[in-house]
C-alpha cells in the first residue's frame, strides 16, 4: 500500500506544473477561449513536445507506456488550471478505444497524429434521450458490403467541432436499450452525410451536435466487435470518469485556494473576513470535502486495474459520486465566500465553478452512480 | 501508488482475524454488535486475554511490551478489532496516559505503572474536562497545591468516562496560579481511592451512566506522582491528544454496523417486502457506505505517509479523520433507527441476557443512537477540529 508518487510521476507532476504556470495563467486562458474552436495549438502543440499527448500509449505504438496514475496527475494539472484543450476527448476516451480495441492497422492510422498533436478525437456517444445509459444506443450501423453505414444523431460531443476523428457508437442490431448489439465505428469528420452544429458550453469548452445521414465508412472503422462493444465502451468510459474525478480535485484544490487567498484580504468591518468563524468553518468543511474526493479519485484511479468488470465499476461510482457532492459543495461556497466578486466573469472563481458543475453532469452524474452503487451488493 | 497489501500484510490479518474468532468470548461480541453496555469485569477478561497474547499494548516502544508493528499492520489490527467486533483496549490507559509515562515519566514511575497498564490491574481515567472548561480545557480551575512532599488537590472534574471502575486517574491541575493559563498547568497521577475523592454518575440521554462528575476535596497525593515537570502538563496533555489521530476515524466501528444494517435491512419488512428492497433506504445505504469508503481511504493515506515519513509531520488529512469518522457514525445508528422503525420505541423490556433472540437486537438501537450524538463532540467537538483545520491547514 502506497500513495506517494515514484520518482518518474514526480517528475512528470513537476514538468507539466511547470508548463502551465508558464503558459495558463487566467489572462492566458480569455485569449484563448478566443481561438478558432476554444482552444490553443500553441499549448497543445507544447503537451505534444513534453510528451503529454502520449503519454498513455504503449511505447511500440509511438507512446511512453504510462499508465492510470500518470493520467491522474496529468488531468489534476489541467483541471488545476482550468485547461480547455481536448485532452480528455483526444488521449483518455479516444486513445482509451484505440489502446484496448485498436487493431495494428488502426493504431498505426491514428495514434502517431494523436502524439505529435497534428489531430484530435472526439466521442460521440450521447444521445437525446439515453442519458446517461451508455447501453441506451438508436444510432444504427448497417452492414454494406465490406463497410457500414451509419445513420442517427448524437448530441453534446466535446471536441465535436474540430476533431479530425469522430469515434461513434451505433447499434447493429437489436433493439433501443439492449446490451448487445452495440459497436464502436471510426468515422472521418468529413465523411459525406456528417452534420454538425456547434456551440460553446457552459464552461467554456466547445461542442457539437452531430447528424450522421447515410454515412459510408470501410471495414477497418470498426473498433472491436461491431456486435459486442459495451464492456469496452464501458471501460473506456470508466476512464473518462476516473480521468474527470483527478480534473475535478484540480479544479477543487485551486478554487479551495482561491477561496482561501480572497478571504484573507477581503476587508469588512476593518478586518479580514477569513477572520470570521462561520468562514472559517465553511472553509474547513471544503477543505474536507477535497481531500474526501482526492481519497475517491486516487482509489478510483488504482481501481482501473481491477480484474473485475464489476468491480472496477462499482469502484468508479462511488468515486463519481464522492466527486460529485464534493465538488458541489466546494464549487458553491466558493462562489458564496467571494460574494458579490464570485458571481462576475472577471473573477477566476465562477469559472471553476462552472467547469466543476459540468463535471458533475458528465458521464453519469451522483444520483445516477450512488444508485448503481445502491443496485450493487455493497462497498463495504 | 499502489492499493494492495503485501502478502505479509494479508497474512497478519488472517492471524489476527482468526485469534479475534478463537478468544473473543462470544456473548462480550454479542452484546457489542447488539450497541450493549459491557461489564467490567467482561472488558477486563478480554483485555487480559490480549495482553497475554501480547498485543494488548501493541502500539507502545518493544521494550515496554509493544509489538513493534508497521503502521500498516497497526491499521489492520484496529480494524479487524473494529469490526469483528471486540472491546477496544482501554485507551485511558494504554492510548493516553501510557506514552505519556513512558515519554515523559522516570524510570521509578515507568516500572511502577505501565506493566500494570498493560494488564489492566489498574484501570485509568481521565481528568481533563471540567465544568467551566469543556473546548476552552486551558481554562481548569482544579487546584493542586504543594504541601511538603504530598500534593493537596481540590476541585471537580467532569464527563469522567467509566469512572466508576476506575483505580487511578490522571488529572490536569493548576499548579501556579499566577502563570498564564497554559503555563500553570500540571499532570498529576492517583488513586481514585484516595480519601476526599468523590465519583458521581451522570445519567445520558441514552439511558446510561458511562460518565461521572468526580471531586476532589483536600485530596492527598504524594509528591511523586508527578508525571514530568512542573507546570509542564499542558505539553503532555497536547501531546497525548495529539497521538491517537487515526484510531479516532473508527472506520472498523462504521464497517461493522453497515454490515449488520444490511443484514438487519434484509429481515425487516416495509411494505410487505425487506426495507432493504426500498429504493430510497438502499441510496441511503450506499451514500453511507461511500462516504466511508473516502474515509477509509483516507485513513490509509494518513497510515501510509506515517509508515513512510514517520510520525512526526502531521498529515494535513488526518484532519478530516475525526469530522467524517463522526459523521459516519451517527449516520448508521440513523440508518439503525430507520430500519427498526416503530420498534425503537420500547424500553429495554427483555434484559440483555441473549435469551430473546427475535427482540433483542432491537433494544439498545435508539439508546445507541442517541449516545453517538457524543462522538462529534467529544475528542475535541467537530467545531474545535473546523478551528483547527482553519489554522493549522488553511493558515486563517
Amino acid at each position: 500500500m502506497d500513495f506517494d508518487l515514484n520518482e518518474e510521476q514526480r517528475l512528470l507532476k513537476e514538468s507539466i506544473d511547470g508548463l502551465l504556470t508558464d503558459s495558463y495563467d487566467f489572462e492566458s486562458r480569455k485569449k484563448y477561449v478566443k481561438e478558432k474552436g476554444g482552444w490553443s495549438r500553441t499549448v497543445w502543440g507544447k503537451l505534444a513536445e513534453q510528451g503529454l499527448l502520449g503519454l498513455p500509449f504503449a511505447e511500440a505504438d509511438g507512446g511512453f507506456g504510462g499508465g492510470g496514475v500518470e493520467t491522474m496527475i496529468v488531468m489534476e494539472a489541467l483541471g488545476k488550471a482550468l485547461v480547455l484543450e481536448p485532452y480528455l476527448a483526444t488521449v483518455v476516451i479516444g486513445g482509451g478505444f484505440l489502446r484496448h480495441a485498436g487493431s495494428d492497422g488502426q493504431k498505426a492510422a491514428h495514434v502517431p497524429s494523436i502524439v505529435d498533436g497534428s489531430k484530435t478525437l472526439a466521442f460521440a456517444q450521447l444521445e437525446k434521450n439515453s442519458r446517461y445509459d451508455l447501453f441506451d444506443v438508436t444510432t444504427t450501423a448497417k452492414k454494406r458490403g465490406d463497410g457500414w453505414v451509419i445513420d442517427g444523431e448524437k448530441f453534446v460531443v466535446l471536441n465535436g467541432e474540430n476533431a479530425d476523428t469522430l469515434i461513434v457508437t451505433a447499434r447493429t442490431r437489436g433493439e433501443r436499450r439492449d446490451k448487445s448489439g452495440i459497436g464502436v465505428f471510426l468515422v472521418p469528420a468529413n465523411a459525406k452525410g456528417v452534420a454538425k452544429k456547434s456551440y460553446p458550453t457552459q464552461d467554456g469548452l466547445h461542442a457539437a451536435d452531430i447528424t450522421f445521414t447515410g454515412v459510408e465508412i470501410g471495414a477497418d472503422a470498426v473498433l472491436g466487435n461491431p456486435d459486442d462493444s459495451l464492456a469496452l465502451i464501458e471501460r473506456v468510459v470508466d476512464e473518462a470518469r476516473i480521468a474527470l474525478c483527478a480534473e475535478a480535485v484540480g479544479l477543487m484544490d485551486e478554487s479551495l485556494k482561491t477561496t482561501v487567498e480572497y478571504i484573507k484580504t477581503r476587508k469588512q468591518f476593518g478586518v479580514a473576513i477569513g477572520s470570521f468563524q462561520s468562514l472559517q468553518h465553511r472553509a474547513s468543511d471544503m477543505f474536507v470535502a477535497t481531500e474526501q474526493a482526492r481519497s475517491m479519485s486516487m482509489f478510483a484511479t488504482m481501481a482501473a486495474d481491477f480484474e473485475d468488470a464489476k468491480e472496477r465499476s462499482n469502484a468508479v461510482a462511488a468515486a463519481k459520486v464522492q466527486i460529485g457532492k464534493s465538488l458541489k459543495f466546494v464549487g458553491q461556497q466558493a462562489i458564496q465566500l467571494h460574494g458579490g466578486i464570485g458571481m462576475t466573469m472577471e473573477a477566476k472563481i465562477g469559472h471553476y465553478f462552472k467547469r466543476l458543475t459540468m463535471i458533475e453532469n458528465s458521464f453519469g452524474d451522483t444520483d445516477y452512480h450512488q444508485r448503481r452503487v445502491a443496485d450493487g451488493a455493497g462497498l463495504i | 501508488m499502489d492499493l494492495a497489501f503485501t502478502k505479509e500484510e494479508q497474512a497478519f490479518r488472517e492471524e489476527v482475524r482468526s485469534f479475534f474468532r478463537d478468544n473473543v468470548p462470544p456473548d462480550t461480541r454479542r452484546k457489542l454488535v447488539e450497541g450493549r453496555h459491557l461489564s467490567k469485569d467482561e472488558m477486563v477478561t478480554w483485555w487480559r486475554i490480549l495482553n497475554k497474547k501480547g498485543w494488548g499494548v501493541s502500539h507502545w516502544p518493544k521494550q515496554y511490551g509493544g509489538t513493534g508493528w508497521t503502521s500498516v499492520q497497526h491499521y489492520i489490527f484496529n480494524e479487524e478489532l473494529q469490526s469483528y467486533p471486540a472491546p477496544q483496549p482501554l485507551a485511558f490507559g494504554v492510548s493516553m496516559v501510557g506514552p505519556v509515562i513512558y515519554t515523559f515519566g522516570n524510570e521509578e514511575q515507568k516500572k511502577r505503572y505501565l506493566p500494570r497498564i498493560a494488564n489492566v490491574d489498574d484501570w485509568w481515567c481521565q481528568g481533563f474536562s471540567e465544568p467551566g472548561s469543556g473546548s476552552d480545557l486551558a481554562s481548569l480551575k482544579t487546584k493542586a497545591e504543594r504541601k511538603g512532599d504530598k500534593w493537596i488537590i481540590n476541585g471537580q472534574k467532569t464527563w469522567t468516562t467509566l469512572a466508576q471502575h476506575a483505580d487511578m486517574i490522571f488529572c490536569l491541575c493548576r499548579t501556579d496560579p499566577s502563570a498564564k493559563k497554559q503555563m500553570g498547568i500540571s499532570f498529576i497521577v492517583f488513586s481514585m481511592k484516595s480519601k476526599g475523592v468523590t465519583v458521581r454518575p451522570i445519567q445520558t440521554i441514552d439511558g446510561g451512566a458511562e460518565v461521572n462528575e468526580v471531586f476532589f476535596d483536600d485530596v492527598e497525593v504524594p509528591y511523586e506522582n508527578l508525571i514530568g515537570e512542573e507546570n509542564k502538563g499542558w505539553d503532555y496533555a497536547k501531546f497525548l491528544l495529539g497521538n491517537e489521530r487515526t484510531g479516532i476515524a473508527r472506520v472498523g466501528v462504521s464497517k461493522e454496523r453497515l454490515r449488520r444494517i444490511r443484514d438487519l435491512a434484509g429481515k425487516v419488512e416495509s411494505g410487505g417486502k425487506p426495507i432493504i428492497q426500498d429504493a430510497a433506504f438502499r441510496d441511503k445505504l450506499a451514500a453511507c457506505e461511500i462516504e466511508l469508503k473516502a474515509l477509509e481511504l483516507t485513513q490509509l493515506r494518513v497510515v501510509a505517509d506515517e509508515g513512510k515519513h514517520g510520525k512526526g509531520k502531521p498529515n494535513p488529512a488526518s484532519s478530516v479523520l475525526k469530522i467524517k469518522g463522526s459523521e459516519i457514525q451517527q449516520t448508521t445508528t440513523e440508518l439503525l433507527m430507520e430500519v427498526i422503525g416503530p420498534f425503537a420505541a420500547p424500553y429495554d423490556v427483555h434484559g440483555d441476557d441473549g435469551s430473546n433472540e427475535a427482540m433483542d437486537w432491537t433494544a439498545q438501537i435508539a439508546p445507541s443512537y442517541f449516545n453517538n450524538r457524543k462522538v462529534s463532540i467529544y475528542g475535541g467537538s467537530n467545531e474545535i477540529q473546523r478551528n483547527i483545520i482553519a489554522k493549522a491547514v488553511l493558515g486563517l
